[in-house]
């Protein structure tokens, strides 16, 4: 078990290496020169150089990856020239509210898709299969920037029941029922694609789970459908979801750059928007490498916990 | 030994059937829980929102979170409508003109070779630290920015600092009176320092706070700082000492909304009071909404085409006469900025009122005459021009739609336009190296706070790329040259409005830019927001601002 895991962690080596490749050489071929954005209109050529020796600018892109690289394996993301700080610390302050998100998103569509999947399986060719597919069918299909605005208009705009953005309160606020009250809206627009995917993926699941040699066993002994359903296939549907789950929780942090935009959510996704339309290049890189990594370890930690729990997995 | 393996095997299943047994028994009451989380959601979101605010409070919304709260360190309107809200300067600009009057200085005298300016101070002024208010604190000011030895001058850079490079030096009269003396004379001083650039900081909290004075501002303003927390808000409060009568409201709340979808539906669901910068779109269903007060205001501001007078076509006066007749400015601003701008007509923005040329026209639509200028010059058989844009920028509006529409103007005076659209940035540093070279006609926009600062900037034989100027077009007129230079330097106001008259005749005449528009700012105010109005400055003065509560 410890060997499977430890043999899985080398192998993010490569992995991670690969990505801080790909963010550093997108981010660098990106057009328009940060110094220039650093300083604006009113920059004199000689200040523009100064800086753009001062930000390395003027040596050859690789020699610049391989110092950031460097200063990455140590801990340093290096410093954003528009926010005056190490990115490290900002990111630091933005990883919380995009964490808290996506947690509660992933939590979300965890247990509402794998119970509607299990529900539509259980219950297959009747009225609640149809019913849910067609449900998860239009949740798949609703693009997220439209729901999030949907979302907006009627519950803070018409409704005027949930605030329309921002994390806390402005005036005031601050307590745990201003949080979740700022947490609703921007939670369902980030889970209901998750849920849907996942009711799907489940019902497919417990399909396979219900034709399999042990149910029958299950049925033959006398228990009930209920029992047969909830308790004995659901758990090995579990563990069969465990890696699509990790997809999702991927899915779920990459979702929230969008998500974080219209809600005004102070996390990685806005964080990363704006870095960019500043050309703040090391907060964008370094943005960038710890949402990659992020995913490529939840993925890692799916693996494992299938890995851990599903006896077929683990003995194979 | 065989037995041993698979005992340690049976009994690690074990474990872990266990523990898997406790998830399935967790989610499966997760599952069943759901109706009652439901229930919990919707209790709490059918309670009352806590953010009722009481009236006295007043939120606005930002495009962007500030850069910095030093007002001689940031150069961003978004940052300038906090600003002057918290700082005063010895003068300021009079409520609805660009015209200065008496702020911290109750009156100055301005010598009559116009080098020098002798400031008398408001007496018994405090800053929000509790420091006074004299003419140590100007000296201190002034000198921060402009002299490298001084000993705060690392707390900047202050990128506007060279609008007032022409003092040399800050004398002391007495504690209340402080004389700048002028290396040569300069009659935009006094805009300079109404703008935000001339806010007097405290230089007791500038001692204190050193680096970190821009997130600890201390000023005299009818308000003071509270907090700022990035990404949620900058509060200030209603300033108890204040010298003059109190500020309305008790608090303010600027709020960064960098999403501008984000700043209508907030307004909407009455997050926020007034909002700034809203898109054409937008603006027209918040005029539908009597929900909502749209405020409108056209600003010192001019958008315009660079015309190459060095080579090509532009070489020709009546070329550049021509695609001035040969563009439809009024359709422009009506279908492609949405009303969000006026037309223009020359360099000066009507703005300022005190020194624009009621009297001068734009150039009219006129095709037929553009047809007739461009087969005097030789050009009857029609031209290919190259036009650089940008694809978005600081007070650039709507570049790419402006840049295909006059192309459309253009083709039907048989003009073939190319554009070439660049990133913002690049954009500004392949115009600012001139147009020589790279194409015929570039747009630009230029904000001011003094009519004399773009014609310097920006038209002045002496402002050429190669000498670090911004007259990308290469315009040379020696007459336009030396009007410049003599209402610089002419201290009396009336003498000035009249050279600057003048200016903008010859500058018509000659056409080296496409004059198009100036941008009218909006802000669009719920209503019941009662003594708000916007400032051509596009500043944000909320001192007598008041909400009725519904």
């Amino acid at each position: 078990m410890t060997g499977y895991a430890l043999r899985r962690l080398l192998q993010l080596v490569p992995v991670l290496l690969g990505i801080s490749i790909v963010v550093f050489f997108i981010t660098a071929l990106l057009p328009g020169d940060p110094a220039l954005a650093i300083l604006g209109p009113y920059a004199t050529p000689e200040s523009l150089a100064s800086l753009r020796a001062e930000l390395g600018l003027d040596r050859p892109v690789w020699q610049r990856y391989v110092v950031w690289l460097g200063n990455v394996v140590q801990g340093d993301l290096g410093r954003s020239v528009t926010l005056q700080r190490p990115v490290i610390d900002e990111i630091a302050e933005r990883l919380g509210p995009t964490l808290l998100l996506a947690g509660t998103a992933l939590g979300l569509s965890v247990v509402l898709g794998l119970a509607a999947g299990a529900v539509a399986a259980a219950h297959r060719q009747r009225w609640q299969d149809n019913a849910l597919t067609l449900a998860v069918l239009l949740g798949i299909s609703t693009p997220q920037f439209w729901l999030a605005l949907l979302l907006v208009l009627v519950f803070a705009v018409w409704l005027q029941w949930l605030p329309a953005s921002g994390m806390i309160s402005v005036y005031g606020g601050g307590d745990l029922g201003d949080l979740l009250r700022h947490l609703v809206l921007p939670t369902i627009s980030l889970a209901l694609v998750a849920t849907g995917v996942l009711a799907r993926l489940g019902r497919t699941a417990m399909l396979e789970e219900l034709s399999q040699d042990y149910v029958r066993m299950a049925r033959a002994k006398g228990l009930t459908e209920r029992q047969v359903v909830y308790r004995h296939a659901f758990r090995s549907m579990l563990g069969r979801m465990m890696p699509l789950i990790g997809l999702q929780a991927g899915f779920l942090l990459s979702g929230a750059v969008y998500v974080e935009t219209v809600f005004q959510w102070p996390g990685m996704g806005r964080m990363l928007v704006d870095a960019i339309s500043t050309r703040d290049l090391l907060l964008v890189q370094g943005g960038v490498l710890v949402l990659a990594s992020a995913y490529v370890l939840v993925n890692l930690l799916a693996d494992v916990l299938q890995h851990l729990l599903d006896p077929r997995v683990r003995l194979r | 030994m065989s037995d041993l393996r698979v005992d340690r095997t049976v009994n690690g299943t074990a474990a872990v059937a266990e523990r898997f047994e406790r998830a399935v028994a967790l989610l499966r009451a997760a599952v069943r829980a759901t109706p009652v989380l439901a229930a919990v959601l919707i209790a709490i979101a059918c309670t009352p929102p806590v953010d009722r605010r009481p009236a006295d409070v007043l939120v606005v919304g930002q495009t962007a979170e500030p850069k910095s709260l030093d007002p001689h360190v940031t150069t961003a309107l978004n940052d300038f409508r906090i600003l002057v809200n918290l700082y005063e300067g010895l003068v300021r600009f009079r409520n609805g003109t660009l015209e200065p009057e008496p702020a911290l200085a109750y009156r100055w005298e301005i010598s009559e070779d116009g080098r020098q300016y002798t400031f008398f101070l408001r007496q018994g002024v405090r800053f929000h630290d509790g420091a006074p208010f004299d003419a140590e604190a100007v000296r201190f000011n002034i000198e921060r920015m402009l002299r490298e030895d001084h000993p705060f001058h690392h707390t900047g850079p202050f990128p506007l600092a060279f609008f007032f490079e022409t003092i040399e030096s800050v004398q002391i009269v007495d504690p209340y009176q402080v004389r700048f003396l002028l290396a040569e004379p300069f009659a935009p001083l006094l805009s300079n320092l109404a703008y935000p650039t001339g806010l007097m900081v405290s230089p007791a909290a500038v001692r204190r706070h050193d680096l970190d004075f821009g997130r600890r501002p201390a000023g005299t303003g009818p308000f003071r700082f509270v907090d700022w927390e990035p990404r949620r808000r900058v509060m200030l409060e209603r300033n108890p000492d204040y010298w003059g009568a109190a500020a309305l409201p008790r608090v303010l709340v600027f709020r960064p909304l960098t999403d501008p979808m984000t700043r209508v539906t907030e307004l909407m669901a009455g997050g926020i009071d007034i909002v700034t910068e809203l898109s054409p779109d937008n603006v027209a269903l918040l005029r539908r909404d009597p929900r909502f007060e749209v405020h409108e205001r056209a600003g010192p501001h001019l958008w315009f085409l660079i015309l190459n007078t060095r080579e090509g076509p532009f070489r020709d006066r009546r070329v550049r006469q021509a695609v001035n007749y040969g563009v439809d400015k009024d359709a422009l601003v009506r279908h492609v900025l949405q009303d969000t701008a006026r037309v223009a007509a020359g360099p000066v923005p009507t703005a300022f009122g005190w020194a624009h040329d009621e009297g001068l026209e734009p150039y009219p639509y006129d095709p037929e005459r553009a047809r007739s200028l461009l087969r005097d010059s030789g050009y009857g058989d029609g031209l290919s021009l190259r036009l650089m844009a940008p694809t978005s920028g600081s007070g650039m509006l709507a570049p790419v739609q402006m840049a295909t529409a006059i192309q459309g103007d253009l083709a039907r005076i048989g003009v073939d336009l190319a554009i070439e659209t660049y990133e913002w940035n690049t954009f500004l540093a392949k115009v600012n190296r001139g147009l020589a070279g790279q194409a015929d006609m570039a747009e630009m926009a230029w904000m001011t706070n003094d009519p004399d600062t773009l014609p310097y900037l920006a038209l002045r034989s002496r402002a050429m790329p190669e000498a670090g100027g911004f007259n990308s077009g290469y315009y040379r007129n020696p007459q336009v040259d030396s009007l410049i230079e003599s209402a610089r330097g002419s201290t009396d106001p009336a003498e000035r409005a009249r050279l600057y008259r003048e200016l903008q005749r010859l500058v018509h005449a000659d056409a080296p830019w496409l004059v198009v528009a100036s941008w009218r700012q909006n802000a669009v105010a719920a209503q019941g927001l009662e003594g708000f109005a916007l400032q051509p400055s596009f500043f944000l003065l909320l001192r007598d601002t008041t909400r009725a509560d519904p």
